[in-house]
């Protein structure tokens, strides 16, 4: 079958997806984003944690067939959603802690490559989202393979509570295994994400 | 069919430079593939990708011990898609086994299958679920023979051998051919020892089958090239050691098997053994096409090696002041079907079984089966981490019998600089074994109740149970729990341990650039960060570009053993000071006449420049070398050890050794039988922190993984079939961020002066004491003996 979904901004199109194919092989083998990580396969790990329509989930659980006309953000789009949340979830933190980002305001957003030619402030190609850097910074990152899922779940809590506490943060990575680091740095990496984003209000 | 390309696949790794990274050794310089690894960019094993390429799969035996009757693979090789189907008629080479010590275990059964899970087939299409169906189309006939499970079927006068006509250097000292090695230790005179103790423990501890559990799963792509050679691409922990096991399988030459590592998702021993390497290879050369190979985490599981489970019976005694009399101690580990690494961790196991503790009088026995359970090698803590469950639990017994502190007690006995070892190895640099249990000891207390809010409900997050909202807080008791524990550094008992490294420094576009290349498996430990730390110490460069490790370069030995920033850092200091050597020599020649001070002053290298020791500066770097490159490639070696004596077990075998403490604080929900850890707070002399962010992140990593092991990590064999029952993350747990406390690290950097910058090996001592740690707090909240991994709910609630 053939599949069309908007990732990362692009519209894409998938064409021979066998029917059980899942997201993530779609995207690892089909468009060439292997961000998205293959650890279990199983939804318990995390490691392959996309945002569908704006609401993060395992894209290993996830039939491409049900991706039909919808959009996905992967790791490696997510600086640049994060430099355009305010197109796509305007207001930023919903505040109720359960939001997520609505359909219609996640099919509003456009990544917008020109911006990387414009040179824009605040459009810096270069520039990492706050959870990306913050995660290098603190030293979240070892084998790194974790890393993509959590960073997904960690700036999907950010957008919702922008001042999370340890418990909220545990809460909301409680989704993704790390085997390397013990997720001390981890908190590290979201309590200087979330101080930083407080500091640039 | 098309000859090979030989186009570089997507994935494969190239040169970092770091322009915009900072700071010699000592400073927390962050990762040169940080950014990378945020991106997505990174490549990982699973994530190499060729055109054209087919996919591999492995076909795995269902049972755990039969004679295979037949293989029939014509519906296999029918199904469209399907390009190859391998059995063991259609290995290459005379050589079809492989091993790290010994050469036991077969590419694919031949005959015979030892383990549930063992490669059985391979099949290789265009795409994976193809080649898994066509696997399922393969139809084994399979005749069952008896099973052994443990000592008492592996020892017994009947048993099955495992291995019949064994010629490995092992089966002339061990009593039974299903034995893989026996290492006794027999120091002083313990039964004369005995007689002076006031109280006697004794003990029987279990420790389960634990599993690395990396997350990138073992994979690869093996590209088939012209030349009748292979280019691997693999995530592993040594390189060179899976090319000498690789080469003779596919009968080639080493120099036609090239092997680049490509983004390990984590290892930590797990990678030690060969997993698919040379089964993507093999794939390759009979398609003439790329294969790779991805394992799922159900294949994971049977795909690389565990932690060996034990048995460990110790007696203690000690005088009423608290000296400790004697140890007497067997040790059983479960080798599983094939050696692997068993015995150095039986080597491990008997030389670390003391503890840090001094001990004159000793009688100790170490023993690996081979048995038809899966294969058991290389895990973090490598032998030591069983032993230290059992002997840490044996010392608050001894305490509590003595009505001693158990802190008070283990540093009236602690080991220090100057103990003689039970192998009668002298500890010649810092041991500062009672300053770390003090320092953790002295650490504040966790807030009691943690879950009491402002409010009137209680925040279940922080209680046993969580979000489970088993609790409120009644029926919850605290308890608190000390261990420490020793491990060795680097390969020991007479290894040939070394490492390699090439550092070329050039100037590119006016600036001096320093390239480190080596063929050191970056495994997510943070070695590429020293080695450029260390590069801009000795050659005060700014960038350092970090060539990827292949097997174009000498061995680095394995990332393994706590080893690698001693060895590899190792031969990246010495080789950086060879260059030195080579700059300043092309600088006398250049500018030898002009200054006095070339001849006669010290000379270093800073801020690219050449400096006296006194600071003037007397050349730039790029005057120096202008259009020149000084190249050089040496190997590090530590100091020699030797064998352990195989009847006494005497010898200078190990080359350092580390330690850590914990103390644990859990609460416990005694009526559901549920633990929380509240806090594992940990203290650790690393003889110098090169990079304090990565030490501070290993200490965490590997304190966490031995909190696993005590609560929830087990990979569960039915004993009466020997088949695994957990290969999921479903059912094999490992601890999530609500399972992990806070881990507050205290670093002590006391230098051993026998160690590049006087560092200490560091990755596994964590892993250690935290599983003795939380075990002797549920102890102590819940008064239950407790001697078994992990302490599952119905050993606590009585109901088992």
């Amino acid at each position: 079958m053939r599949v069309n979904f908007t990732v990362n901004g692009r519209p894409q199109e998938a064409d021979d997806v066998w029917e059980g194919e899942s997201l993530l092989y779609v995207l690892r083998e089909r468009m060439g984003l292997p961000g998205s990580k293959n650890a279990c396969e199983q939804g318990e790990c995390g490691s392959c944690t996309v945002r569908l329509d704006g609401v993060p989930v395992c894209s290993c659980l996830v039939a491409a067939g049900q991706v039909e006309g919808r959009e996905v953000v992967t790791v490696e789009g997510l600086a640049d959603y994060s430099q355009h949340r305010e197109d796509a979830h305007p207001g930023g933190a919903c505040g109720t802690g359960g939001c997520g980002t609505s359909l219609d305001s996640a099919k509003k957003w456009q990544a917008k490559p020109a911006d990387s030619q414009t040179g824009e402030a605040g459009s810096d190609p270069l520039a990492l989202s706050p959870i990306q850097q913050a995660f290098i910074d603190a030293g979240a990152v070892q084998c790194g393979f974790c890393t993509p899922g959590l960073l997904i779940a960690a700036d999907e809590l950010l957008e919702r509570q922008s001042d999370p506490s340890d418990q909220d943060i545990r809460e909301a990575l409680s989704g993704n295994l790390c085997r390397c680091t013990g997720y001390e740095k981890i908190l590290d990496a979201v309590r200087l994400a979330a101080a930083r984003q407080g500091e640039a209000v | 069919m098309a000859q090979n390309t030989r186009t570089v696949p997507a994935g494969t790794p190239t040169n970092v430079t770091q322009k915009h990274n900072k700071g010699g050794i000592g400073e927390s310089t962050l990762r040169p593939d940080g950014t990378l690894k945020v991106t997505g960019e990174f490549a990982y094993s699973s994530d190499m990708w060729h055109e054209d390429m087919l996919w591999g799969q492995t076909l795995r035996s269902t049972v755990a011990h039969a004679e295979i009757v037949s293989i029939d693979i014509s519906e296999a090789l029918a199904l469209p898609g399907v390009y190859s189907v391998l059995t063991y008629d259609d290995l290459p080479a005379e050589m079809k086994n492989y091993g790290l010590e010994i050469q036991d275990t077969p590419v694919l059964a031949h005959g015979r299958v030892r383990h549930h899970g063992e490669p059985v087939a391979l099949v290789a299409a265009d795409h994976p679920e193809t080649a898994r169906r066509a696997a399922a189309k393969i139809k084994i006939d399979y005749r069952e023979l008896p099973l052994v499970t443990d000592e008492a079927s592996a020892l017994a006068p009947d048993a099955p051998l495992i291995h019949e006509g064994r010629d490995d250097h092992h089966i002339g000292h061990v009593p039974h051919p299903n034995i893989v090695h026996r290492q006794p230790i027999i120091r002083g005179n313990v039964e004369e020892a005995r007689k002076r103790a006031d109280v006697i423990v004794e003990g029987e501890y279990t420790f389960g089958m634990q599993d690395q559990a990396f997350l990138g799963p073992e994979s690869g792509l093996a590209v088939p090239a012209e030349d009748g050679g292979v280019d691997l691409y693999v995530a592993t922990q040594w390189l060179h050691s899976d090319l000498d096991q690789i080469a003779p399988v596919l009968g080639l030459p080493k120099e036609k098997v090239r092997m680049t590592l490509s983004g390990v998702g984590g290892a930590f021993g797990g990678r030690e053994d060969i997993s698919m390497q040379i089964h993507a290879c093999l794939l390759a050369l009979a398609t003439n096409k790329p294969v790779k190979i991805v394992y799922n985490r159900f294949e994971s599981f049977f795909g690389h090696v565990h932690r060996h489970p034990a048995k460990l019976y110790y007696e203690h005694g000690a005088t009423k002041d608290g000296k400790i009399t004697h140890m007497k101690c067997k040790i059983v580990l479960d080798g599983g079907a094939y050696a692997s690494a068993s015995p150095a961790v039986v080597g491990n196991a008997s030389s670390l079984s003391v503890g840090p503790y001094v001990i004159d009088d000793v009688d100790i026995e170490a023993i690996a089966l081979y048995s038809n359970n899966p294969p058991c090698g290389a895990m973090r803590g490598f032998g030591a981490v069983q032993a230290c469950f059992a002997y840490e639990a044996q010392m608050d017994k001894l305490a509590a019998k003595l009505g001693m502190d158990p802190v008070e007690f283990r540093q009236l006995n602690a080991m220090e600089q100057g103990t003689i070892m039970p192998t009668g190895q002298v500890v010649d640099s810092p041991a500062p074994v009672a300053e770390l249990l003090r320092r953790v000891k002295a650490r504040p207390m966790p807030p009691e109740q943690q879950w009491v809010t402002a409010g009137e409900q209680a925040d279940v997050r922080a209680l046993p149970g969580g979000l489970s909202n088993t609790t409120h807080g009644e029926g919850v008791v605290r308890g608190v729990g000390y261990a420490v524990g020793i491990k060795n550094v680097g390969f020991s008992e007479g290894f040939d341990d070394y490492s390699t490294a090439r550092v070329r420094l050039e100037v590119i576009n006016g600036e001096p650039v320093a390239m480190v290349h080596t063929a050191m498996a970056e495994v997510g430990q943070g070695g590429v960060t020293v080695h450029a730390q260390i590069a801009r110490t000795e050659l005060g460069v700014t960038q350092v570009t970090i060539h990827p490790a292949d097997t174009q370069v000498g061995s680095a030995g394995s990332t393994s053993a706590s080893r690698q920033t001693y060895m590899t850092g190792g031969a990246v200091k010495n080789t950086c000071e060879k260059v030195r050597e080579a700059v300043l020599e092309i600088g006398r020649r250049k500018f030898g006449s002009y200054h006095p001070a070339w001849a006669t002053a010290e000379l270093l290298l800073e801020n690219g420049k050449v400096v006296t020791d006194g600071g003037e500066v007397l050349a730039d770097l790029a005057d120096v070398l202008e259009g020149e490159a000084v190249d050089q490639e040496h190997e590090f070696r530590h100091r020699p050890t030797v064998a352990f004596d195989l009847v006494t077990g005497q010898g200078d075998g190990h080359v350092q050794y580390t330690f850590a403490a914990h103390r644990a604080v859990v609460e416990v929900d005694t009526e559901l039988g549920l633990v929380k850890v509240i806090e594992l707070a940990t203290a650790q002399d690393v003889g110098k922190a090169l990079n304090m962010l990565s030490v501070v992140g290993q200490i965490q990593g590997g304190t966490t993984q031995g909190l696993g092991v005590a609560v929830m990590e087990e990979i569960i064999v039915d004993p009466k079939t020997a088949k695994v029952r957990n290969p999921s993350f479903t059912d094999y747990l490992i601890p999530t961020i609500l399972d992990t406390p806070t881990i507050p690290v205290d670093v002590l950097e006391l230098a051993d002066p026998n160690a590049p910058y006087g560092l200490r090996g560091l990755g596994e001592a964590p892993t250690l004491s935290s599983t003795p740690a939380v075990l002797a707090a549920i102890r102590n909240a819940t008064g239950l003996e407790l001697n078994k991994t992990p302490v599952r709910p119905e050993a606590l609630t009585g109901t088992l």
